[in-house]
């Protein structure tokens, strides 16, 4: 008996740590965009977004190790070790399982990139860095298909919202590079903008 | 003004690529002995090599740089 | 248009030998240009030249450029021989060699003159530091002016026709901007990319076109390198000051409107190429400086005497200011124009330029509010050595100087009243502003 309940605080092990790593996964996706926009939150300097943005996808691959661990080590369900790095592969629920793998690969890829970065070419780490908008609604994916958990209730609401504020700030990430002054016209911007007697806070095209 | 043991070789400068520079100011904010921004957010960095004392911190400006544009280069 | 010398040319099938023809006559000039203001064609620059003086083998022609001390005519009058030694080294793979003909500099039009008049000597001179650093990659950049492009087509073909080039020579578009000649500009544009100024380290001599090393000499630098090569370095010298040899071309602008270019040889007083006193003269291009009338009229074209005073020979641009003009006007337009020619890659470039050409606009009006020039000064600091090329330098040196010549103006502009009588623009600027992406490739 001492083994059902084994196997079932390991099951449990695994979906609780698989919603905190969605939670963080998203907190660290709009903390991203948050970076980039050079956004600020109210009484924090830029370190700190950007510590936080840091410090906060470590504490994400925290958890989804958890997350996959508990899962692999589960005997309830059968989730071989390869599946989690190679897609498609685990006996139960291989397509599910498998875009949460692909989003793993992504997520090392993003970590370790980040981690050795002041040794990549800045495009290198960009272009791998934007990866990261692939990885987040894989999963999302993954997680409401995986597991009818996230599917009612109260942590379909907190599905909802995370999905809502990723793609709330993805959306806004579009629109502000959208509104962001093309590199040929800057100048030029700059020149219409500050016409005139310069005024104690002029604008210009930043 | 030696007493501090400043070895005048083996002294780092900082530098910044403009280009890739897009204000973000965090290299002020983590080392503000050294590094202030311009009326326009961008970095005005010293002349002069960074002191030892300093070093370990202008490392982390460098590593905490979003834009990758600070670098800590050996002086010639 | 060129200085006429008065000599008879070489006949036809005479060789160009030391007694006989050595260009520039009993004057020492002219050497680039004909005699006659009209195109050399191959058969003609064959006839009076020769073909190009091989040496049959790297290096060996630079011994003859130092000893020469030709330096290069695109402004920073670097000593040849160092970048042709730079890039003779051997160790890796082959470098590249760029003829830069782009001239962004609108007061300038000595390369395009000689590009037209003088072709052959520019791409014999191509060839030649190409063997002497041991390159078979060779480029040409010019700006896409239609008549000039097709020219240099045609003679490049007919060349290649005649076998006279060691090196198939690749004509790269050069787009109509101030930057496009700038080097790293020229390496990104030549690496297929658009002409935007790179960060360096690392130069284009370490890694320029398609990460190779290159080496970009100004058109006019591989036309005398061309002549070295045939008559030698006391031929080179025997015009020109000791330190500063040689020939050089020269775009005039004289107060009454003529444009020219000529050939003169440095240390000639600027004062018998300016005909007649100007209240004041722009030396070497819009990132050159102005010089009072009078201080010019006692000069000679010569960076020894130019360096002292804050200005430079540079790209050989002297432009005699009228005395009906505004002097703050017509930089207020020309800094407006650097603006505009800004990258927009650097942040202290394109906020600093476009602030200080609405502050000088606004010295060149009437009683201009009192903190205008202390924000352009502090803007000026703010901006010279902080982006990844010599854009804002150049334009900061313009600007000082023109608040130093000026300064009495700018007390006049002050107290409501302009000695200027006429509104017209003087200094030759372009009609069209950059747009977007590919007004840069």
């Amino acid at each position: 008996m001492s083994a059902i309940t084994h196997t079932t605080a390991l099951w449990y092990a695994s979906r609780a740590t698989g919603v905190v790593s969605l939670l963080l996964l998203s907190l660290v996706v709009i903390l991203g965009i948050l970076v980039n926009r050079q956004g600020r939150l109210p009484g924090l300097p830029s370190f700190a977004i950007t510590g936080l943005h840091r410090t906060v996808s470590l504490l994400a691959v925290l958890f989804v190790a958890l997350h996959v661990a508990t899962a692999v080590i589960d005997p309830f369900v059968s989730i071989g070790v390869a599946a989690v790095v190679i897609p498609f592969v685990s006996a139960y629920k291989p397509l599910w399982l498998g875009l949460g793998a692909v989003s793993l690969d992504l997520v090392a890829a993003l970590i370790v990139t980040s981690l050795v970065r002041a040794h990549l070419s800045r495009r290198a780490w960009r272009g791998i860095h934007w990866l990261a908008y692939a990885a987040w609604p894989l999963a999302l994916v993954h997680s409401f298909m995986s597991s009818p958990d996230l599917r009612s209730g109260g942590f379909l609401v907190l599905t909802a919202g995370c999905t809502l504020a990723v793609a709330g700030a993805a959306v806004w990430r579009l629109a502000s590079g959208a509104r962001e002054v093309p590199r040929a016209e800057r100048a030029a911007v700059t020149l219409m903008r500050t016409r005139g007697p310069a005024r104690a806070s002029d604008g210009g095209a930043r | 003004m030696t007493k501090t043991g400043d070895d005048m070789s083996k002294h780092k400068q900082l530098r910044v690529n403009p280009i890739d520079c897009a204000g973000h100011g965090l290299c002020a904010e983590l080392l503000p002995e050294l590094i202030t921004l311009d009326e326009w957010g961008y970095p005005l960095l010293p002349r002069e090599p960074v002191p030892h004392r300093l070093e370990r911190q202008a490392r982390r400006a460098v590593t905490d740089c979003p834009a990758l544009a600070l670098a800590l280069s050996e002086v010639p | 248009m060129t200085h006429n010398a008065t000599l008879p040319l070489p006949g036809p099938g005479q060789r160009p030998a030391a007694e006989g023809a050595i260009p520039g006559g009993r004057r020492g000039l002219p050497r680039l240009m004909p005699v006659q203001p009209v195109p050399v064609g191959l058969g003609e620059h064959l006839e009076r030249f020769g073909p190009p003086p091989y040496r049959d083998a790297p290096r060996k022609l630079i011994g003859e450029v130092e000893a020469a001390g030709l330096t290069g005519r695109g402004g920073a009058a670097f000593p040849t021989h160092r970048k042709l030694a730079a890039m003779a080294t051997g160790l890796g793979p082959a470098p590249v060699v760029i003829g830069n003909g782009a001239e962004g500099e609108p007061a300038s039009n000595k390369d395009k003159s000689l590009l037209w008049f003088s072709p052959h000597l520019v791409l014999d001179g191509l060839q030649l530091a190409a063997e002497a650093v041991g390159s078979v990659t060779v480029g040409l950049y010019v700006h896409r002016n239609s008549q000039l492009y097709d020219r240099l087509v045609a003679a490049i073909a007919e060349r290649a026709a005649a076998g006279l080039d060691a090196a198939g020579v690749e004509l790269i578009d050069a787009p109509p901007r101030f930057l496009a000649g700038e080097e790293s500009a020229l390496a990104s544009r030549a690496s297929g990319g658009l002409a935007l100024p790179r960060f360096k380290p690392p130069r284009a001599s370490q890694r320029g076109v398609a990460g190779r090393r290159t080496l970009v000499q100004n058109v006019e630098t591989l036309a005398h390198l061309a002549l070295i090569a045939r008559y030698g370095p006391g031929w080179f010298r025997s015009v020109g000051t000791p330190d500063e040899p040689g020939s050089m071309l020269a775009t005039l602008h004289q107060a009454d409107g003529a444009m020219s270019v000529v050939e003169t040889t440095l240390g000639t007083p600027i004062a018998d190429l300016l005909r007649r006193p100007a209240q004041a003269v722009l030396v070497g291009g819009y990132h050159g400086a102005w010089l009072p009338g009078e201080q010019a009229e006692v000069l000679p074209l010569a960076n020894a005497a130019l360096r002292p005073l804050g200005a430079a020979v540079g790209a050989g641009v002297l432009a005699a200011l009228p005395a009906d003009r505004c002097g703050l006007a017509e930089t207020a337009r020309v800094v407006r124009y650097l603006a505009l020619e800004s990258a927009g890659q650097c942040g202290p470039c394109f906020n600093g330029l476009p602030r200080m050409a609405g502050a000088l606009a606004e010295l060149a009006g009437l009683r201009p509010a009192p903190q205008v020039q202390a924000d352009l000064e502090r803007w000026s600091g703010l901006v010279a050595g902080r982006g990844a090329c010599h854009h804002p330098d150049g334009t900061v040196r313009l600007v000082r100087s023109a608040l130093r010549v000026f300064a009495a103006e700018i007390g006049h502009h002050a107290h409501g009243y302009c000695t200027g009588t006429s509104s017209r623009p003087f200094l030759p600027l372009p009609a069209e502003a950059a747009i977007d992406d590919e007004d840069w490739r």
